[in-house]
Parts: structure tokens; C-alpha cells; sequence
């Protein structure tokens, strides 16, 4: 197949196949960071607009660094820099970076839809950096190559996914990206926090990890929020962590080989012990330095298709 | 080919044989037969130039990364990058910084089996199999049998 | 200008009467009459259907204040364009039309501009903030017909329960907007559901609506004051309605177009034509709608025309306000879905649930064509095939889902007292 998308917006929306082209691209690219010059120059004189309207400082970092691996040029936009502060409409900000010629535009936003909503309207390239509960793909695509990577495969692995789904975009990324390539998705969390609606395309859903643990292949862990347990979703981080908490107990009982993996920042002592983030279960350091690899072939497949010839 | 190598590089030391995909990759293999019986020995790889293309956005859409498959370190090697086809030069170009993102090689030599003319950068094979004039518009193909099914051959359609 | 029109040889379907017969209908000097006026106008309506005009009780005019929006003018001119004779105006206006007033504002605009006749709504509560109850009965001297909150909705059900015990005192029904707020969320954006789920939207469930209409059910049983339930999405809503009007109970509902022409997944684009309140839902939702309008529990039908400027609804969906436009496309929808496609009812029945049972109701003199009447006159071809062009729309708004469907039935001509408001070119 050829890659053909000028956008990365949803993995709901992709092939099995263009998931494997991705995983397979970002694989050449960790070997670019392998390298002794670790950049290349596919999107030299191209311009990348970090809009990150919701913060966030890692992966906007990791976009920046895989757009300068492509020689790209780098500019950064924040909320409280932009001018979305003061009111300017969405469309009108990306309309004014289209004018100064940025040729891909990386979007997080707090508004779910908001990149599609960017994609319809500009030539640019849009990449999805997390909108809103929706998806994040490159966290769902690194995810996945990080297991490919360690465990050879995807199809038939069990993969528990634990914690905040029902408002989680990464945990939505990680359903349809393990689901299109033949994994077996276990839903654990408390039943406010998992909707019964993901059993509609496979998942599966237990509120008890100790009963599910052992049979996993892969725990992902998701972050779980302050702002959850104020809205009274769960009573409180000492419950979920005693219910939910990978603790060294329960990492005891894991699968030899198992993985352990969480998107970061980590709670230790919530969603898990500091010993098992550090232990030998853990590849939470690889999804970084994976994530750089995807990002880099993201932007390399999607700023290929974006770039226009000068009339 | 290997008959001018081998008396070129005779007292070289480290010799990489870097085929450019997809063709280039058996030819680099069995080039390196060729000089192994010829008492010469060479390493052989591959180098995709993919990430180094300056045609990005003029094609409608990306094919496949190919794999490359250097070893980490160049400098002090001597690299001769191997093609099917030559003609406008970009490919081999495209080679050279793929190539130089290694390391500091001592030399670059290129090694073609068919050159058919056409040049748009200043980049000519060090070593030919054979010169060729084709008609303007007409496309060369080269099949080899690690590659394609049926005769091995140069075509030209 | 004429104010005496005969109308020749259409099949009259008059439900207030039972009438269903072809025939002429005369109108002299703007009412009803039993003869031909001399110098009327002479209308052939041959082949069409002369029903009593039709009453849209759920619009909004959005003036006061939303004039970028639309204004009274555009408004009834789309209500005209629609096959509406007469509307019915929410007072979810800035500032809320809580006042004798803003009420009188609105009469008065809608005198001088208006080209149907409107109908005014006064607040339930003061600012509609669900606390203090607004001066009904000043409102009432006004002109207005009915109260509502509209755009929101009484969470406390005392300050509810003393709102409809005093609207007896006027014999004013309540129209209520059911949605509970603490199980909707203050977030909610659609239908929660698989959709919501997959989108990352936040949605709201269908008890929400459904704990008001029962709640709603159990104080109009209390106050024996009319509760009119607006725009039902809710299968359970259905329900509870046909339960409490089972024991005589004054409850009734209303549905709009999109609630029965859509479903939850139109969403999954995020085209923000599809973002109203309360939202679409599932299939097994508009089946249950259906079925109460097909037996009867479901009486009313209204639009709920909720236009906004373009600007407004082109922006990301957690952003855009709720609302589409329905007064230009309702007519046609409804004979599309209910006459046609899914053949719930036939059309003496459609015309009954767009005349004499909303002017019933708000105890409006309309809705008839009976003799002395005003002379509202909405002439339809249920049979007429068109495509919906929103840049044609008389509204200021072209927020509608429906650009480019192609639906049967359509008003050719809208008389208002004798006067022709709209026609369509042939």
C-alpha cells in the first residue's frame, strides 16, 4: 500500500494495514536515532506549528524534537500565548498559520473534534496531539509498537487497559489500534469509570484486576485523575490504589515477561508502586524513546502527503 | 564491474558494498561474490534513501520505507553505493547524505550496471556495466531474479 | 389589498370539525365565512389540500436581543415559507421575556412586522433561573398563552409545583424543556450512548429527561394544571406520558422533526448541524416516538426553529450552540417520515397535530375552519417531491442537517387572514 493521508485525527479511522505501514515506518526511524547524525533532512524547509491550545510540555517536546530530526522548522504556539486567549475563533488561528505557510499544524486540544474540524478547513497537515476524551493517536500508535517490539506480535495478546477509560483518549487510541490488530482488550477500572459501550466493538470488561492479572500480557496503565474523584467518579486515590494499584504484591503475580506500560506522567503509589515503574516488568522509558520514532514517522508520512508543489 | 573494482581497490582495507533499494541490494551481493572470488572481501548492505528524497509531495503519496542496513559507524570505510539504473543522479545524491549520516567515510565510489544518460546533477558512476541510450520517455527495467519472476534482463518499454 | 379569498375545489381536511371532503372555503374580511365574499380573490387549489393554517408551537424568534440570529421579521417570513400560519414564540430571549414589558415589545413588533401572527410565551421564572416566579399574571393581561422556562428547565420542583398551582389561577399551561440537570451534566453535548462514548463527547441519558417528565406528570396530576412536555427525544418519556394521560392525567408532548428523522450517530463527524438539545438519540428511541404518536399519546408536533448565526455554528463542536433550524423544513419531513416512509398516521391526523390540537391547548381561536374564525388557511401537497436548499431558507439560520434531502410534501400556499403570506413559484 502507499500512504495517502494528509491528517493523523482518529485510529478509529485507519486500516489494520495503515497501522502496520506506521509501525513499520517508525521502525526505520528508531534506527535513525541510532545513527550518528540523527537527522535527516525529508522535511527541510518545511514549517511545523506545535498548537498546543491544551498544555503539555512531554509530548509537545517529542514532537518538536521528531520535527527537527526531519529538519523541519519548529514554531510553538501555547493557550496563553495565542491568541485563542483573547477570543480568536479556532479556525481564525489556524487560517492565520496557513497565511504564514506552515505546512503541518500538531493540534491538542481540550475540544473533542477540534482537529477534524482543522483538517476539513486547511491544506496543512493535521496531526492529532489528544483531542479532548477523543484520541491520541501517536500514544496509541507508540503503545502498540512498543509491544510489537518486545513481544514479537500483536495478534492474540491480552492486553489489560486499567484505570479512567471512560474519559481517556489514550485508552480509546489503544481499543481501536489493539482491536484492528487481532489483540484481545481487557477493560479493568471501577464500573463508573469503564462504559459497557466498548463491548461493542470487542473489548472486554472486568472490574477486578486480580482476578484478570495473571492471564495478561501487557498491563497499560492509565493516569488517573484528581479531577475524577472530585466529580465523584471514584471516593478517592487511596481506594482506586488499593483496588486498581499495581503493586509490587500484584506485579508478583504477573506473567513472566509481561509488560508494564502507562503513557505518564506516573502517580507512584496510585496507579502503581515505584518499584514496579522501575522494575523489570516496566517499559515505560522505551514509549518515550518509541513515541519519538512514531512521531517522526507520522509527521515524515503525513508531511509527504501535505507538501504541496509551488504553482 | 567487479573485474575494475577489484583492481581499484585491491589494498583499500574496508570495503562496503551499499545497494540502494530495491535492485541495488542483490546487485551489492553479488558484486561482493564476484570480488570474494576475485580474493577481495567487501561487506555488503543496504541503504534506502527514502528519508533523503527531494521530490516529498510530488508523488501523491508514500511508498514503503525499504530498510537500510549499514553498520553504525562509516568512517574509514570505503562505500561504494550500487544502483540497477542511473539517470538523473538524484537517487545516487539522495545516497550520498543517507550515506554521510553514518559516519565520515574515506571514499564514495558508485557502481551502476545500466546508465542510460539524462543527468539534472553533476553525479556520474565511478564504474558502468554497460552505457545505454534509450528513447526519451521510455522506462528501463532491470529484472533480477532475487527480485522478479521471469528472464533476467534489461528492458526497455 | 384583499382580505377575502375563495379557495376552489381542494380536498378540505378540517379535524376540529371532522371534515374530510373536497369543497370550496370562503374567507371575507380575514375569518371564515359560509358564502363567497364579492371581489374575493379566486384561488384553484384543485388536487391540494386546504387544511386550517398550521400552528408552530415551539419557535424561536430570538428577539429581544439575538437580532444576528434572526429577528421577528425573518422569522415569520420562514414560518410562511414553512406553512405556518401562526407561531408560537419562547422567551429565551436577552433579556428573558419574564416581563409584561418585553412582552409587550414582542406583541407590538410582531403587529408591525410579523408576517404570520405570533403568539407569546412569558418565563416561568424570573431570568428563567428556576427560583422566583416571574409575574405570570401580568404577563398573562400581555397577550401571552403559555409559560415556560424554555432553554431550561425548574430543577426544583417546589418552586415547579407553586409555578403550576398559580398558572391555574390564569388557566396558562406550562410548556416545560425536561432535562434534569445533575444526571444530564452541566458538560453534556449529545446522546450518552455508544457514540458519545466512541466520540469522547460527554452525553447526556435518557433518564434525565425522562425524571422530569415524570415528575412532571405527577404535579400536573396534583395542580390539575396542563403540563406540556417539549420536544420528547426519550423513549421512556413516551411512556410515562401514555401511563399518566391513561388516568386522565393533562399531560401531553410534543416532537420535532429531528427527533424522529435522526439518530446519535449522525454525530460522528462532529458537523455541528447535528448539536441540539435535547439530542438525537437511538433507533429504538424514534420507534418509541412513533408509536406515540401513532396511538395518540403524542399530540403535538412543533419545530423547536433555534437559528443561529453561520459564524456561531462553524466552530469546533464543544463551542457551537445547540439548535437547527425546522420552520421551513418541518412541514415536509414530517409527510416524508410520518405519511410516507414509516406511514405512522394518515393526514387528517398530521393536520390535527399541527392545528387543533396545539390551538386546544394554549386555548387559541385558531386551528379551525370553522365559520367566524380567522382566515389562516395553509394549502399543502403531501405528494410534492423537493430537495431542501438551505441558501434558499427566509431565516437568517442555515444550521439544518437536512441540506440536499429530498422529502414529499411540502405547503404550496400560506394564507393568514385572508391574505396570501407565501406561496411557492411554480
Amino acid at each position: 500500500m502507499i500512504w495517502t493521508r494528509k491528517d493523523l485525527i482518529a485510529l478509529s479511522e485507519l486500516s489494520a494495514e495503515e497501522i502496520v505501514f506506521i509501525l513499520d515506518t517508525a521502525a526505520e526511524f528508531k534506527g535513525v536515532g541510532q545513527r550518528r547524525l540523527k537527522k535527516v533532512p525529508s522535511l527541510r524547509g518545511k514549517t511545523l506549528v506545535n498548537l498546543f491550545v491544551e498544555a503539555s510540555t512531554r509530548t509537545r517536546t517529542s514532537f518538536e524534537l521528531a520535527a527537527v530530526r526531519l529538519s523541519a522548522d519548529v514554531v510553538n504556539i501555547t493557550a496563553t500565548t495565542s491568541s485563542l486567549s483573547k477570543g480568536e475563533s479556532l479556525k481564525d488561528t489556524a487560517k492565520n498559520l496557513e497565511a504564514l505557510a506552515a505546512d503541518l499544524i500538531v493540534l491538542r486540544h481540550s475540544a473533542a473534534g477540534a482537529p477534524q474540524f482543522l483538517a476539513e478547513r486547511l491544506q496543512a497537515g493535521v496531526i492529532n496531539a489528544g483531542d479532548g476524551s477523543h484520541e491520541h493517536p501517536t500514544q496509541g500508535l507508540l503503545d502498540v509498537f512498543t509491544m510489537r517490539e518486545r513481544l514479537g506480535r500483536v495478534e492474540g495478546l491480552k492486553v489489560g487497559i486499567v484505570g479512567d477509560i471512560r474519559f481517556s483518549r489514550v485508552a480509546r487510541s489503544n481499543i481501536w489500534a489493539l482491536t484492528k490488530l487481532g489483540a484481545e482488550v481487557i477493560l479493568i477500572g471501577p464500573p463508573t469509570l469503564v462504559p459497557r459501550e466498548f463491548e461493542r466493538i470487542g473489548a472486554r470488561i472486568c472490574h477486578r484486576l486480580d482476578e484478570v492479572l495473571p492471564e495478561l500480557d501487557v498491563v497499560n496503565l492509565l493516569r488517573i485523575q484528581h479531577e475524577r474523584q472530585k466529580a465523584g467518579y471514584f471516593p478517592g486515590t487511596g481506594e482506586y490504589a488499593s483496588l486498581f494499584g499495581l503493586n509490587a504484591a500484584r506485579a508478583a503475580r504477573l506473567k513472566a515477561g509481561a509488560l508494564v506500560m502507562h503513557p505518564g506522567p506516573i502517580h507512584r503509589g496510585v496507579e502503581l508502586d515505584g518499584s514496579v515503574a522501575d522494575g523489570p516488568h516496566s517499559v515505560i522509558l522505551d514509549q518515550v524513546t518509541n513515541g519519538l520514532a512514531v512521531r517522526m514517522a507520522v509527521l515524515y508520512l503525513c508531511g509527504s502527503v501535505a507538501l504541496k508543489e509551488e504553482a | 564491474m567487479a573485474d575494475a573494482l577489484a583492481s581499484d581497490l585491491g589494498g583499500e582495507g574496508q570495503i562496503f558494498l551499499a545497494g540502494i533499494p530495491t535492485r541495488g541490494v542483490p546487485l551489492a551481493r553479488r558484486l561482493k561474490e564476484e570480488l570474494g572470488s576475485r580474493g577481495l572481501a567487501a561487506e555488503c548492505g543496504a541503504v534506502d534513501i527514502a528519508m533523503y528524497r527531494d521530490d516529498l509531495g510530488m508523488r501523491g503519496g508514500v511508498a514503503p520505507l525499504r530498510g537500510t542496513e549499514l553498520p553504525i559507524d562509516l568512517d574509514h570505510w570505503t562505500v561504494v553505493l550500487v544502483d540497477d539504473v542511473q539517470q538523473t543522479g538524484r537517487t545516487a545524491r539522495a545516497a550520498i547524505d543517507a550515506v554521510l549520516g553514518f559516519g565520515r567515510p574515506k571514499r564514495i565510489l558508485f557502481a551502476v550496471l545500466a546508465d542510460r544518460g539524462g543527468r539534472e546533477l553533476p553525479i556520474r558512476p565511478d564504474y558502468t556495466g554497460m552505457e545505454l541510450s534509450v528513447r526519451p520517455g521510455a522506462k528501463l527495467r532491470v529484472r533480477l531474479a532475487e527480485v522478479d519472476d521471469g528472464e533476467e534482463g534489461i528492458f526497455e518499454s | 389589498m384583499s382580505h377575502s379569498v375563495n379557495i376552489r375545489g381542494g380536498r378540505i381536511v378540517d379535524p376540529s370539525s371532522g371534515r374530510d371532503e373536497t369543497g370550496d372555503v370562503f374567507i371575507a374580511d380575514g375569518k371564515f365565512a359560509a358564502s363567497p365574499a364579492p371581489g374575493a380573490v379566486e384561488i384553484d387549489v384543485r388536487g391540494l389540500v386546504v387544511c386550517p393554517g398550521f400552528i408552530d408551537m415551539h419557535v424561536h424568534l430570538r428577539e429581544p436581543g439575538h437580532g444576528a440570529k434572526e429577528t421577528i421579521e425573518t422569522g415569520t417570513k420562514a414560518a410562511a415559507a414553512g406553512g405556518f400560519t401562526s407561531v408560537v414564540a419562547m422567551p429565551n430571549t436577552n433579556p428573558v421575556a419574564d416581563h409584561p414589558g418585553i412582552i409587550a415589545w414582542m406583541e407590538e413588533r410582531a403587529a408591525q412586522f410579523g408576517a404570520v401572527n405570533v403568539f407569546t410565551t412569558g418565563a416561568i421564572t424570573v431570568g428563567s433561573q428556576g427560583e422566583q416566579l416571574a409575574p405570570i399574571g401580568a404577563m398573562a393581561n400581555a397577550g401571552i398563552v403559555a409559560v415556560t422556562d424554555d432553554g431550561r428547565c425548574v430543577q426544583n420542583h417546589e418552586v415547579m409545583r407553586r409555578a403550576a398551582e398559580y398558572c391555574g389561577l390564569f388557566g396558562l399551561p406550562i410548556l416545560d424543556h425536561c432535562q434534569d440537570a445533575s444526571t444530564a451534566g452541566a458538560e453534556a453535548m449529545m446522546h450518552e450512548g455508544y457514540w458519545s462514548t466512541v466520540l469522547g463527547l460527554p452525553g447526556w441519558p435518557r433518564m434525565a429527561e425522562e425524571i422530569i417528565v415524570a415528575r412532571d406528570a405527577l404535579l400536573s396530576e396534583a395542580t390539575g394544571t396542563a403540563i406540556h412536555c417539549q420536544h420528547l427525544s426519550a423513549a421512556g418519556s413516551v411512556r410515562i406520558l401514555r401511563e399518566a394521560q391513561s388516568r386522565g392525567v393533562r399531560l401531553s408532548g410534543e416532537v420535532c422533526p429531528h427527533h424522529i428523522a435522526l439518530t446519535d450517530e449522525s454525530l460522528a463527524g462532529y458537523d455541528t448541524s447535528f448539536k441540539m438539545n435535547p439530542p438525537l438519540r437511538e433507533q429504538s428511541d424514534i420507534d418509541a416516538l412513533l408509536e406515540g404518536i401513532a396511538d395518540r399519546t403524542i399530540g403535538i408536533l412543533a419545530t423547536d426553529h433555534a437559528p443561529h448565526a453561520v459564524y456561531e455554528k462553524e466552530v469546533e463542536f464543544a463551542a457551537a450552540p445547540f439548535g437547527i433550524v425546522g420552520l421551513e423544513t418541518a412541514v415536509g419531513i414530517f409527510c416524508e417520515i410520518l405519511l410516507h416512509r414509516c406511514r405512522v398516521i394518515d393526514l387528517p391526523r398530521l393536520v390535527a397535530m399541527l392545528t387543533i390540537n396545539p390551538a386546544r391547548l394554549l386555548n387559541l381561536d385558531r386551528g379551525t375552519l370553522a365559520a367566524g374564525a380567522p382566515g389562516d388557511v395553509t394549502i399543502l401537497d403531501p405528494q410534492r417531491e423537493w430537495t431542501v436548499e438551505r441558501e434558499t431558507f427566509a431565516s437568517k439560520g442555515r444550521n439544518t442537517p437536512f441540506h440536499g434531502w429530498k422529502l414529499r410534501g411540502r405547503a404550496v400556499r400560506t394564507i393568514v387572514g385572508g391574505r396570501t403570506a407565501w406561496h411557492l413559484e411554480a
